[in-house]
């Protein structure tokens, strides 16, 4: 091969990689992207059918146990709306009332989110920050 | 009086690094043989004080100094002394430290190292890489001072993030540094080619050694992460696309391309100007690993815009470094030209294959970890990328990479005929996918399209890494394979090795999480479990609920396994220790949750399959990288230089 073919062949193997590479990585995006809602935003309506994420402080004496089994519910809360949350699988270590959680899920037709998943993976001082920001943004709007 | 030690060696060791980044490179441009020949001495000079340093942070830990801020903020005087020798990396500061002293060790193998060399290149070598220390270094002095003093003093520190004190935390940040930070020469090597402007097959078998051992060590770091994620954490998860494990990643995909690609260009003299790209950006994508996970922008775009500084300092550098080296290569690169061509079925076209798959995928990965911060930036709101997207992605360059390496292996360079390739690679190819489309059905009972695949490509390619050594040892014929052949064999078998594993305990993954109350028997994953309560156990600083679980096979007991939850008395943070019971075949994972009333308490059970492959592939791949950098060509470069200099020229007596 010479070294013009080969440098012909090159860009095109690598134009094709990108091409490919753009595809794929829209059609991933397209459904494996997670948007964050805060319960502010969900009671105005915004908040989609599909999975997202919610994130807010865990309401102080909201989390209940159907004793003996892996079931709780508590409640979300922005202190300005709240989410009532029902999940059914371990909980992680760093979760507790009064501190933030954001938890993945979605919301059933009764308003109430069903979790998959709950994320409090940092120390215990630690905001996620979309919780520090969605807590921030719904004081000022009532402020207003 | 000495945390101010400390500062000051790190002080002088910056006023050393100036020089080494400056006097050999004008030196070398200047062709002043007595300015090159500062390099060492500078280097050697910059490595005792960056070790003073070092050694005086280590003697803050261990004597609980408590008056300096960075002691106080991650030790606390009832730490076990090993965690409080490690803790000096388990934070910002410490870590920026590390860096630097792991680069201050490079600098002296490659000071001792180049000594073969051209002066005029050993010296512009070893001036890049004083660049690169003294950024580094103003970087920590500036912005992340590890000497900084708590004045009062309190009188205990708040104590190490429970989740660091872990054996694992002893071993695996270290060794990930010195592969990570070890790309800095390769990236000394590729810039030094393009002040030179002379880049032959000299230049790649020079490099190639340093970059392997970089690489390795970068695999054996991340195995380690990815080890330590999975039973420290306590979940059962090995890989979770965290924005922190891309950090590493990423690089190792790019270094992994940049072996690749050196083998061309030693072997043939061509693809010049692409590993010269490659090691650059191999380079970056570390400085940009140490951005993203150093200046707080994971966190959150804002966390970064109110204490700016360390971001803008480590984007400065990424500039600096970045863009001044493509400058030079935009100058220089025309002056690289190819000593040969290839055809389409050769060992060329099989390795651009692979460095083009390599570099797609660690651009699909590069743009996940930087999607939502992007997103964010502009105001579009707050999206996360999660696993989903990048085990997608991430499949696709990922297979025919692994399926080429099969027949990769076995090209000849220069050219093959098609139907001689075929010959050669078809046995193991026939007897690799009829395993691969039975044994999942015999041993699971069930499997999808993606899994066969998977598994057929993954013993594919260890049959065809065997191919060769095999023959050797049984017909006895043909040259001796080279410790770069067996090198490369092991590594590519340990890929496959690591495939299965990942195949296998990704799609026959055993998880449930139940209820248990002692005594009860639960039946999962095709075992048995008797659980026999919860007691208190107590620990250096840390008070843990012990669970007792009997693991048992149709009635025979396999093993007791004893899960923690620990509230360490600091920090009064709660830690799951999951107890875990291997063999060969699978791993059992038991980690305890919490009471959950009524005397039950939550308990996940987990089976996972093959596991071990994993690490045992990774450790092959480390093993092969070990075994081709002592391979005889490059020891005899050093043998001719050990020689040279016992016997002094004639005239000089």
């Amino acid at each position: 091969m010479t070294s013009r073919t080969q440098r012909k062949l090159f860009i095109v193997v690598v134009l094709a990689g990108i091409t490919l590479a753009g595809f794929l990585t829209y059609r991933a995006l397209q459904e494996n992207l997670l948007y964050f809602f805060s319960p502010t935003q969900i009671a105005a309506g915004e908040a989609p059918k599909r999975t997202f994420r919610l994130g807010g402080m865990v309401l102080a004496g909201s989390l209940k146990r159907e004793p003996g089994t892996l079931n709780v519910s508590f409640v979300v809360t922005d202190n300005v709306h709240s989410v009532p949350v029902k999940y059914s699988r371990v909980l992680p270590d760093l979760f507790r009332e009064g501190a933030g959680a954001v938890v993945i899920g979605r919301l059933n037709d009764d308003g109430e989110f069903i979790g998959e998943e709950v994320l409090a993976k940092h120390d215990e001082n630690y905001m996620p920050p979309e919780v520090a920001e969605a807590l921030e943004a719904a004081r000022e709007a009532q402020g207003r | 009086m000495i945390p101010e030690f400390g500062q000051l060696a790190l002080a002088l060791a910056l006023c050393l690094a100036l020089v080494q980044g400056t006097v050999p490179i004008v030196g070398a441009a200047l062709g002043r043989a007595d300015w090159m020949a500062l390099a060492r001495p500078a280097a050697a000079g910059q490595f005792v004080f960056v070790a003073i340093a070092f050694g005086a942070l280590e003697y803050a830990f261990l004597n609980d100094d408590f008056s300096v801020l960075f002691v106080a903020e991650h030790s606390n005087s009832a730490l076990p002394v090993f965690y409080k020798a490690t803790a000096a990396w388990g934070g910002h500061e410490g870590s920026m430290l590390l860096w630097i002293a792991v680069l201050a060790v490079w600098t002296m193998a490659v000071a001792a190292g180049s000594r073969s060399q051209p002066q005029e290149f050993a010296s512009r070598v070893l001036g890049v890489l004083g660049i690169v220390s003294a950024g580094v270094i103003a970087f920590a002095f500036i912005t992340s001072n590890p000497f900084t003093r708590l004045i009062p003093a309190p009188a205990d520190g708040n104590d190490l993030n429970p989740l660091l004190q872990d054996p694992g935390m002893i071993f695996h940040p270290p060794t990930l540094y010195v592969g990570y930070v070890g790309m800095a020469v390769p990236f000394a090597f590729a810039v030094a080619a393009l002040l030179t402007g002379r880049l032959d097959k000299d230049w790649a078998r020079w490099t190639r050694p340093w970059t392997v051992v970089a690489w390795l060590f970068l695999t054996v770091g991340i195995t380690l992460g990815s080890w330590w994620a999975y039973y420290e954490l306590g979940w059962g998860g090995w890989w979770f696309w965290d924005p922190v494990e891309n950090s590493s990643f990423m690089p190792w995909l790019m270094a992994t391309a940049l072996i690749h690609s050196l083998a061309v260009t030693e072997r043939r003299g061509i693809f010049k100007s692409w590993t010269v790209l490659l090691a650059i950006a191999a380079f970056s994508l570390s400085l940009l690993g140490t951005f993203l996970t150093r200046a707080g922008v994971l966190i959150s775009v804002h966390a970064f815009a109110s204490d700016p500084t360390r971001g803008l300092f480590i984007l400065g550098l990424l500039a600096i470094f970045s863009g001044g080296s493509l400058l030079l290569f935009a100058l220089r690169a025309r002056n690289f030209e190819a000593e040969g061509g290839f055809k389409l079925v050769s060992r060329e076209a099989f390795l651009l294959a692979n460095n083009i798959l390599l570099v797609v995928a660690a651009g699909l990965v590069l743009f996940g970890t930087l999607a939502p911060l992007i997103v964010e930036a502009i105001g579009l709101g707050k999206i996360s990328v999660g696993p989903p997207y990048f085990n997608l992605v991430f499949l696709v360059p990922a297979v025919p990479l692994v399926a080429l390496i099969g027949v990769g292996m076995h090209t000849a360079w220069r050219t093959m005929p098609g139907d001689a390739l075929l010959r050669r690679v078809r046995v193991p190819a026939i007897v690799a996918v009829a395993i691969g489309v039975v044994a999942p059905f015999v041993f699971f009972d069930a499997a999808s399209v993606l899994t066969v695949l998977a598994v057929s490509i993954a013993l594919w390619v260890c049959a065809s890494s065997l191919l060769d050594p095999v023959r050797r040892l049984v017909q006895r014929t043909g040259a001796p394979l080279t410790r770069g052949q067996v090198g490369m064999c092991l590594a590519h078998f340990g890929v496959g090795v690591f495939m299965l594993g990942a195949t296998v305990t990704s799609a026959y993954n055993f998880e449930r999480d139940f209820a248990a109350r002692p005594g009860d028997r639960i039946e999962a994953g095709g075992y048995e479990f008797v659980f026999n309560g919860v007691r208190s156990v107590p620990g250096p600083n840390f008070v843990a609920d012990e669970g007792e679980f009997e693991l048992r096979d149709e009635g025979e007991l396999l093993a007791v396994l004893k899960p923690q939850v620990r509230v360490y008395q600091v920090q009064q943070q709660p830690m799951t220790e999951a107890a875990i019971d291997s063999t060969v075949l699978r791993d059992v994972f038991v980690a305890l949750g919490e009471p959950l009333g009524d005397n039950a308490w939550s308990v996940r059970l987990r089976v996972k399959p093959l596991i071990g492959l994993l690490w045992l592939g990774s450790g092959l791949m480390a093993l092969g990288g070990l075994v081709a950098v002592t391979d005889r060509r490059y020891r005899v470069a050093v043998r001719k230089t050990e020689h040279a200099t016992a016997q002094p020229a004639p005239g000089a007596a």
